[in-house]
């Protein structure tokens, strides 16, 4: 219960912000934190409490794992790359051959979402493939 | 058959067709009582209320899908007496459990998981044991944010940064 305690103010968050399917469970010394922001905005929000709690996530008190219920297929998402382009692949690896590029900032079109670590995509030049979720943000 | 027969037999089939109407019609306590024990058969429908008038039977209340909110209402239909069925009957899709067990990775999974997101940070090196991905090196604070939310998505049990210098 001491890890909830401590990141109390995530948690509050979290529901007042309007997460669902939140699950908050805490086993062996680490705080899981589970659910479906609303927003990309919110997800953002519920990273910084947790950064603000634990300065630059240094502890490995939280693993925590929220989802942005509008990244859903047809909606958009942005290439939030450091600033080099986002490669394409064929299949969902970084051992997949690259069939297109999208640029950084670039908005393209999220198909589906293959699973937490790859998306299907497609930009606005037809190219479609899968792409890694943690350079994508949804809009 | 005369005017005055033929008004009689119509009197007696008048008289006999509404003893045989009310023979058929079901008192709503008898509907309510067999509703009542058919409900308590019926798996998952704890979040149902029944209320019966005039062999009408509404039904409000919860159930977790589409499915049970159909077979709940089918049920009651075929119980006797049971003109028709009103069916308010809303779905709440179950919460997830907060007691569940945590879903965790195997370290394979988590192998495979940290090539792919260490990829771009040359600077960051990690390993797996039992669930554990403990990471090393030197990043940006910026960086590191983007990494270890990667690496949490992979759902390890822990993410161990001791080793990590923030530049």
């Amino acid at each position: 219960m001491a890890l909830q305690e401590k990141y109390r103010a995530l948690i509050d968050t979290a529901k007042a912000a309007g997460v669902t399917n939140l699950q908050v469970r805490e086993q062996d010394g680490v705080l899981y934190v589970d659910g479906e922001a609303p927003s990309g905005a919110v997800k953002d929000q519920l990273w910084d409490i947790y950064g603000r709690i634990d300065p630059n996530y240094l502890t490995g008190d939280v693993v925590m794992n929220i989802n942005v219920s509008t990244a859903v297929p047809g909606s958009k998402v942005k290439v939030t790359t450091k600033s080099s382009n986002l490669n394409i692949r064929k299949g969902p690896g970084t051992d997949q051959p690259i069939v297109g590029k999208a640029a950084h900032d670039e908005i393209i079109t999220l198909v589906s979402r293959a699973n937490d670590q790859w998306w299907l995509v497609r930009t606005d030049d037809g190219e479609e493939g899968y792409a890694s979720a943690q350079y994508l943000t949804p809009q | 058959m005369n005017v005055k027969n033929s008004f009689r037999t119509t009197l007696i089939l008048i008289f006999s067709s509404t003893l045989l109407f009310s023979a058929c019609k079901v008192r709503d306590s008898k509907i309510e009582a067999d509703v009542n024990a058919k409900m308590q058969s019926l798996p998952g429908a704890e979040g149902v209320y029944t209320s019966v008038k005039d062999g009408v039977v509404t039904l409000s209340g919860d159930v977790d899908d589409e499915t049970e909110k159909l077979s709940v209402e089918t049920a009651i239909r075929d119980i006797k007496g049971v003109k028709s069925v009103v069916n308010n009957i809303s779905i709440t899709p179950p919460m997830p459990d907060p007691m569940a067990p945590v879903t965790m990775s195997g370290d394979e999974l988590l192998n495979q998981g940290i090539t792919d997101v260490l990829k771009d940070f040359p600077s960051l090196k990690a390993t797996v044991q039992d669930g554990v991905i403990t990471v090393t090196g030197t990043a940006t604070a910026d960086d590191w944010k983007r990494v270890k939310m990667a690496l949490d998505a992979l759902r390890p049990k822990k993410v161990d940064a001791t080793g990590i210098t923030i530049k």
